[in-house]
């Protein structure tokens, strides 16, 4: 992407999603799942984000936090209106219900995002007529449209959704999000619960969607060779904290933090003659409820030091160009 | 090659389950022989028959499966002389001669970490049984075995966390507890079914560092199945790609990867993400979808979403071809070649 088009859509500053631990009958707070700590970031306008970490690592939760689905407790996020930058979590019911004509999200498994009782019909006209499109041809005509889009023939909406693949029940998430004629798409694990070949249909399908109607996309996985294919830039998510922000080549090329080189080199190749050295990280990810001090991943890093078990690291830039990473070993420079 | 080096030995298995008073044929004609002390992967789509075959193997099937197979034959190696055992005679699922064989001979680990466990014993219990169960040895002795198993397996302080229940430990420990629950009795054979599919990859690679220590510190004999051809590619000698139940391409590593044949095979190599892909490089896809098995029609399974048919492809079943020593492939490509069985 060229660096004077970019435009921001997204402000993230200082985003905290924290959920509470009740104990007893008064319900007292003792504690709480820090599932997304002060994460700050900007997403721009027609690209695609792609935030990858182990399960339990927040990146669900910072997706949901963004469309407004878990209330975030603490920090902004400014959403680009034309210019003109408002702030998301302090939005009315109504304010609210505009936004998600904005942004819109597809969900991890297609299986269970489709009513089973209601045509998908039924199912694609209730978000036109929740926001206001009265006239029935006009909803007839913008479901065909989408439908198009996805490659799946318009006469299939009298049908349920049993009667679809996997595959094609995931298009048909992705056409239902498409009809209020987003900004941006969360999409939250979409091709996990799919097969490999069906993964590439769907995996190039949503490239040329967002080509075609200028998306932006945040794009969440586990697997890294997934978002590797579909993102511009890749955010590295460890406990709540981001870790390594960069372009996804370089964060493939050059990873900086000694997380993203593991997660780097944990994955298998399919090529017999690569011969790569495999780092296996000691232990698990600590729970978000006793995080360790310091740096969160100190404990299994294998380049730890005194000052990491201490001093939780900030942001700093490093090597390329918007790559940032938080780590001692950068902090000098 | 002789019973020494061969410890399993398929000949032409078939599964099929009543539904609806119908039969739907899942395993048509799975050939393979898994090489003693090898690792060999079964790779292929969601549907594919490939937990079938390893589940009718170890008569793992429900009241509705019918298996036939020619030949089951599977050779224990006692005190270095082979003693052989035909899976296929045995009349019940559950009978004392396949109870003998299996956790002292075969065991299986499963997919799911979570479930395999029961959330109500104590998961050193749980190991234990089997020994307790096929050697006879009292709780305290079997205590200590599974003490030394946890240890090996890499489970710390494994002192405390034998008493613990499942819910305490977390998804790649679980996953070690069940790969202990399948070792303890000493097998020689383990069949893994898709043993990381549920855990992280970090979790992935703990887990599949320690099954291949235990192939090439133990001589195990493995069979992974996996739809994962990064995994096929770090742990396999020799593959089996299953495509609607029939195996299309077998062969070594290095023929598969290398020289992939049947078209199917090509495709899948060719549609997985690979990390670097150079920018603007588009996934190749492979078209349609994995069809019904209750509607394959007769010829090959592959023809509709095939990119090289031909009408001879849907004349008949597509015999196995030998394209070269111990590379087999089902595709009428290969006519030229020596047709197996």
């Amino acid at each position: 992407m060229n660096n004077e088009k970019k435009e921001v859509i997204f402000k993230i500053d200082g985003l905290q999603t924290w959920f509470p631990i009740t104990k007893g009958a008064f319900k007292k707070v003792v504690g709480h799942v820090k599932a997304v700590d002060s994460v700050s970031l900007d997403v721009y306008k027609g690209e695609t984000l792609g935030i990858v970490g182990e399960s339990g690592c927040g990146k669900s939760t910072l997706g949901k936090s963004v469309m407004l689905l878990e209330q975030p407790t603490g920090g902004s996020v400014h959403f680009n209106y034309d210019g003109e930058f408002k702030d998301i979590t302090k939005f009315s019911k109504e304010e609210t219900f505009q936004f998600r004509k904005r942004v819109q999200m597809v969900f991890q498994d297609p299986y269970s995002a489709l009513n089973p009782q209601k045509k998908i019909y039924t199912s694609f006209e209730e978000p036109l007529i929740v926001h206001g499109m009265t006239d029935r041809a006009e909803r007839e005509a913008t479901m065909e449209k989408v439908l198009k889009m996805v490659n799946i023939q318009p006469d299939y909406l009298m049908r349920y959704p049993h009667e679809f693949s996997g595959g094609q029940r995931q298009r048909l998430c992705i056409a239902r999000a498409l009809e209020v004629m987003p900004d941006v798409l969360i999409c939250d694990e979409p091709v996990s619960a799919l097969d490999v070949s069906i993964q590439a249909q769907v995996l190039n399908l949503m490239k040329e969607i967002q080509k075609s109607m200028n998306l932006t996309y945040l794009f969440i996985a586990h697997d890294l060779s997934v978002v590797q294919y579909m993102s511009d830039r890749i955010v590295v998510m460890y406990l709540g904290k981001i870790v390594e922000v960069a372009d996804s080549k370089a964060l493939y090329e050059e990873p900086l933090h000694p997380y993203t080189k593991a997660l780097l080199s944990a994955i298998p190749v399919p090529d017999i003659h690569s011969t790569k050295k495999r780092q296996v990280l000691e232990g698990e990810v600590p729970s978000p409820i006793k995080k360790p001090s310091g740096c969160a991943f100190h404990n299994r890093c294998p380049q730890c030091m005194e000052i990491c078990k201490m001093l939780d690291p900030a942001m700093v830039h490093e090597g390329k160009e918007g790559h940032m990473v938080a780590c001692h070993l950068y902090q000098s420079k | 090659m002789n019973e020494k080096d061969i410890i399993l030995e398929v000949k032409k298995l078939n599964t099929s389950f009543i539904t609806d008073k119908k039969e739907v044929k899942i395993v048509k004609d799975v050939s393979f022989s898994l090489k003693r002390g090898t690792t060999l992967a079964v790779v292929g789509e969601s549907g594919c028959g490939k937990s079938v075959t390893m589940n009718s193997i170890m008569r793992f099937t429900g009241q509705n499966a019918r298996v036939h197979a020619d030949k089951i034959q599977y050779n224990a190696m006692v005190d270095g002389k082979v003693e052989s055992y035909h899976l296929e005679q045995f009349k019940s699922n559950n009978g004392p001669e396949m109870r003998k064989l299996r956790g002292p001979h075969m065991s299986m680990v499963f997919q799911d970490p979570m479930s395999s466990l029961n959330p109500v014993y104590k998961v050193g219990d749980q190991v234990a049984e089997g020994l307790i169960q096929h050697t006879g040895m009292s709780k305290k002795e079997a205590r200590q075995k599974v003490l030394e198993m946890f240890k090996k397996l890499g489970i710390p302080d494994p002192e405390s966390r034998i008493d613990c229940y499942p819910h305490q430990f977390s998804g790649g420990m679980k996953q070690r507890v069940v790969i202990a629950i399948a070792m303890i009795c000493n097998p020689e054979l383990i069949i893994c079914d898709e043993p990381t599919t549920a855990l992280d990859v970090t979790i992935q690679a703990q887990i599949m560092e320690l099954l291949k220590g235990l192939q090439v510190n133990e001589g195990k004999s493995i069979v992974l199945i996996t739809h994962n051809m990064g995994l096929v590619a770090e742990m396999a000698d020799e593959v089996c790609v299953m495509y609607m139940g029939r195996v299309v391409e077998f062969g070594t590593l290095e023929d598969i990867f290398d020289h992939p044949s049947h078209p199917y095979t090509k495709a899948l190599l060719r549609s997985v993400p690979v990390l670097g892909l150079a920018d603007g490089q588009k996934l190749e896809t492979i078209p349609g979808i994995t069809p019904n098995p209750a509607d394959v029609k007769g010829g090959c399974e592959f023809a509709d979403r095939c990119p090289e048919c031909t009408a001879k492809c849907r004349e008949k079943t597509i015999p196995s071809y030998e394209i070269s020593e111990g590379h087999y492939v089902r595709c009428v490509k290969f006519e030229s070649f020596k047709e197996v069985e």
